[in-house]
């Protein structure tokens, strides 16, 4: 059953990406592109996307288990340490360079083309090179 | 040129709708999150067995591409720069613990100060960077 259900958030998210542009790095960068002719739809992507999610994660909250009877795997929500700022400031580099997040890299590859396999084979290369990560925050009670 | 970059308000909405409605479902019955970068992390590095639950969720994340094709996506720089912008978005978001989608969309709905501040760090270097090479490097 948790791949099944599994399976729908996938299909779910995969159509957001798709319907949203987001999978279109020149609608990505034109967000990100402040000064220049800025377009805010992926302001209204996320604002949508956190505002469905939000009395989802509340709900969660209060529930011992989940509805498929399976513990919560809490990430820790207050440490703001180096990791994750400095990150987080390598990440937006690269997302800045080529309008490009890792859901939409992955997405793209489904129209195969060399620009979607380099960020994709570059990605892979960064997510193997990042370990061993910091030791996983333990879990957060609510 | 606003026609050239805009999409309508709607497909911004519910573009945003189905990924909130995508990381409730996951937080809901599996109990996970719905970050695309830690599900991409550990499925390479073959966390199978009780978390196979992640291949099902990229599966189902590849085939409303497979089925509707993922339109036409206007690359803005060349394979050497998506490369090597690849590699910094893989380190990054891993040294990060989050990309735009596990701390943008679901610790932001998790109400996490933490991943508020990764959102902002994130997105305003990627503003900066835009504007560097926009507006200062004329590429």
């Amino acid at each position: 059953m948790s791949f099944f259900t599994a399976l729908v958030a996938g299909l779910l998210f995969g159509a957001g990406l798709l319907l949203s542009g987001m999978t279109n790095p020149t609608i990505v960068r034109a967000f990100l592109d402040v000064t220049g002719h800025w377009q805010p739809s992926l302001a209204f992507t996320l604002a949508a996307a956190v505002a469905v999610a939000l009395p989802a994660y509340q709900l969660a909250h209060h529930r011992p288990l989940t509805v498929l009877g399976l513990k919560i795997a809490w990430p820790n929500r207050y440490n703001i340490d180096r990791p994750l700022l400095l990150g987080s400031a390598i990440f937006g580099v690269g997302w800045g360079l080529s309008g490009i997040c890792p859901g939409p890299g992955l997405v793209i590859l489904t129209r195969p083309g060399l620009h979607a396999v380099a960020f994709f084979v570059g990605m892979v290369v960064g997510i193997l090179a990042a370990r061993p990560r910091p030791a996983k925050p333990g879990p957060q009670p609510g | 040129m606003l026609s050239d970059l805009s999409i309508p308000l709607w497909r911004s909405i519910a573009g945003g709708a189905l990924i909130g409605a995508a990381a409730a479902v996951l937080i809901l019955t599996n109990g996970r999150i719905a970050g695309i970068s830690g599900i991409l992390d550990r499925t390479l590095h073959g966390a199978f067995g009780a978390t196979g639950w992640r291949l099902a969720f990229l599966a189902g994340l590849l085939i409303p591409g497979l089925v509707f094709g993922s339109g036409m996506p206007v690359f803005v720089a060349g394979p050497w720069t998506l490369l090597a912008a690849g590699l910094l978005v893989g380190y990054g978001t891993r040294t990060g613990s989050g990309c735009t989608s596990g701390h943008g969309v679901c610790g932001m709905a998790n109400l996490a100060p933490r991943s508020l501040v990764a959102t902002l760090m994130f997105m305003g270097v990627a503003m900066l960077t835009v504007y560097g090479v926009r507006h200062l490097a004329r590429l």
